[in-house]
């Protein structure tokens, strides 16, 4: 079932680059640009850091909520991604023993700081990823990278491979709710299970030859065209601008240890 | 086998996104050449072929572990390499962008590990084994080979990126000591099965694979006859699915013991921590003293917290308190933003 989920979770998350803020009326580079930024900085850090990872988050949040979208969601979608990073967090306790904070009698290792620091990592990447997908939408993203460089045979495959995809799930989804109601929760045996997928696969096929021929009838020659043609215009360079600056001032001084001595000051 | 964002570091990162870069033109340039257009809506379907047959985890049998189709040798000998590997690129950007999984930095590594190496490497060694018309016992044999040599490359590399880039802290020969083993059975899965399929394609339609000559019949056919076969065995596949972690996650786990683990703990740790004390001696170490006191208040370096006791609690406190007002600022500005894009 978690793979159903999976499907509509995608469905989701691409239905909400349809929203219409002032976020998703930039230009796709921007964003793309933005993001790529974000990510070079965040992980740039060495395996010891924790605290100056923290003030990263303003840029997920910010995006999310300039943006207007589904909070509660997109938390749910990102901490799908902390088991793993816990998995290949783990062996860094084991391995990285030698004590490198003391508060009072608890002595924290390295391994344990770098846990952290890998946990942190994971989330702002799917953070940045996610708020990307969400306030960009697939295909703006490939038209983005096929501006920026990317060549025309990868960006076609993958709009192509993207519209195959959410026609194979959503009519996996269907077919699984509906065996499900009738099945009485019995398991589903290997035979219908064959014929299940057989079935799907011939529906999914039939549809996207229906598609792929009424494109060629539409005049599709090969290219995807995009939505409205936009530009990096003043608001572009002002987003680029603004982000980097601040993700580069985050990067090269420690924010938090200026505000935590601030804080010891005002409490002294 | 993925690579995560959160072990790598943007250098090791970066070059691997260049190297992928120039293999994506490269391919790219190949098939605008050949100008084959029957091909683009095959390389779709069986792009989102590909994407549903991963996300099916099969047990490998005796170890508790669990790997999913990789995928990479079936796409390169059904539409030769340069296909093939834009194929399993576009899985793994759309893996990457919608699952999180693996991660934007990563990308140039999955790419590289699960796409360039079966395709640019396993591929041609299959060829070169299978021969131009292969019977089902040579046939299966050479993808076994192929599909072997190309993941215990892709384990390799995975562990050469992980200890290039620092972020974690396991030592390469544990790491590897582990990897190989599991990804040994989980080619040796991928074998088989890709054998299976490319075995079913030649009977049925021999005509689309790269080394029969190439005739006018629709692609349509083709497409639904391998793709049948594909979801059969993704079906067989989903019976036999486990929740189980896959390799990478597995053996990590293994490593850590975070599994239980009764007998082979003892030795275990005994093993790794005397690797620990082979590898503390490696200048890879060294660099904690100095690179620890800038980047982290909390992880100051331990060496100057002992000569001023006075000062330890103060940075730590210092760390703890500026982590939170950090966080409260960052959720300050959400709060702010949301009440602004509140349509009033």
């Amino acid at each position: 079932m978690t793979r159903v989920a999976g499907l509509l979770d995608f469905r989701r998350l691409d239905l909400l680059a349809t929203g219409d803020s002032s976020l998703h009326r930039l230009d796709p580079r921007a964003k793309v640009i933005v993001t790529l930024v974000f990510i070079i900085c965040a992980m740039s850090f060495d395996r010891y850091a924790v605290a100056p990872l923290i003030p990263f988050f303003v840029f997920p949040i910010a995006v999310i909520t300039a943006a207007r979208l589904p909070i509660a969601f997109l938390l749910h979608k990102v901490a799908l991604v902390l088991p793993v990073a816990l998995l290949i967090a783990l062996p860094n306790p084991w391995f990285d023993r030698e004590v490198l904070l003391q508060l009072g009698a608890l002595q924290i290792s390295g391994g344990w700081i770098s846990l952290l620091s890998i946990m942190l990592r994971s989330l702002l990447a799917a953070a940045a990823a996610i708020a990307l997908v969400a306030v960009t939408g697939f295909p703006a993203i490939c038209g983005a990278l096929e501006r920026m460089g990317m060549p025309r045979p990868l960006a076609v495959q993958l709009l192509f491979l993207y519209r195959y995809m959410t026609v194979l799930g959503e009519e996996a989804v269907r077919m699984t709710v509906a065996r499900e109601q009738r099945g009485g929760g019995r398991p589903l045996s290997i035979r219908l299970h064959g014929a299940l997928v057989g079935r799907l696969l011939l529906r999914t096929w039939d549809r996207a030859e229906r598609i792929y021929l009424a494109m060629c009838a539409r005049g599709f020659t090969g290219d995807f065209r995009g939505g409205p043609p936009s530009r990096l215009g003043r608001l572009e360079i002002a987003y680029v601008a603004g982000w980097s600056g601040l993700l580069l001032l985050l990067r090269t001084h420690d924010v938090t240890q200026w505000l935590g001595a601030a804080a010891l000051g005002v409490l002294r | 086998m993925h690579m995560a964002d959160a072990l790598l570091s943007p250098a090791v990162g970066g070059t691997m996104w260049a190297a992928t870069a120039v293999a994506v033109a490269h391919c790219s340039r190949r098939l605008r050449i050949e100008a084959d257009d029957r091909r683009v809506p095959l390389m779709g379907v069986l792009g989102a072929f590909l994407f549903t047959a991963q996300m099916i985890n099969f047990s490998i049998p005796g170890t508790g572990s669990s790997g999913h189709l990789g995928g990479g040798l079936l796409l390169a000998i059904l539409l030769g390499p340069h296909a093939a590997f834009l194929v399993v690129a576009s899985v793994l950007i759309v893996q990457a962008l919608f699952f999180a999984d693996g991660g934007l930095l990563a990308l140039g590594c999955n790419i590289f590990n699960l796409g360039f190496l079966p395709a640019f490497l396993g591929y041609p060694l299959y060829r070169r084994l299978a021969g131009r018309a292969p019977g089902t016992a040579r046939a299966t044999t050479a993808a076994i080979t192929a599909a072997v040599v190309s993941l215990q490359l892709g384990a390799v590399a995975v562990v050469l990126q992980t200890v290039a880039s620092g972020i974690s802290a396991l030592p390469l020969g544990t790491f590897a000591l582990f990897m190989l083993p599991v990804h040994l059975a989980i080619g040796i899965v991928e074998g088989l099965v890709t054998a299976a399929v490319v075995v079913f394609v030649r009977a049925t339609r021999p005509d689309i694979l790269p080394a029969a000559t190439p005739s006018n019949r629709s692609v349509t056919g083709v497409a639904v006859s391998f793709a049948t076969v594909a979801l059969a065995l993704g079906g067989i596949g989903a019976w036999f699915a486990s929740a189980n972690p896959d390799g990478l996650e597995w053996s990590i786990a293994r490593i850590t013991g975070a599994d239980e683990l009764d007998s082979p703990l003892t030795t275990l740790h005994a093993r790794s921590a005397e690797l620990q004390r082979r590898v503390a001696v490696l200048p890879d170490y060294g660099f904690r003293q100095d690179e620890g006191r800038d980047a982290s208040p909390e992880g100051a370096p331990a060496a100057s917290n002992l000569h001023r006791p006075g000062d330890r609690l103060g940075t730590s406190l210092a760390g703890v308190l500026g982590g939170a007002g950090a966080l409260f600022l960052a959720l300050l500005v959400g709060f702010v933003l949301r009440r602004k894009a509140q349509p009033t």
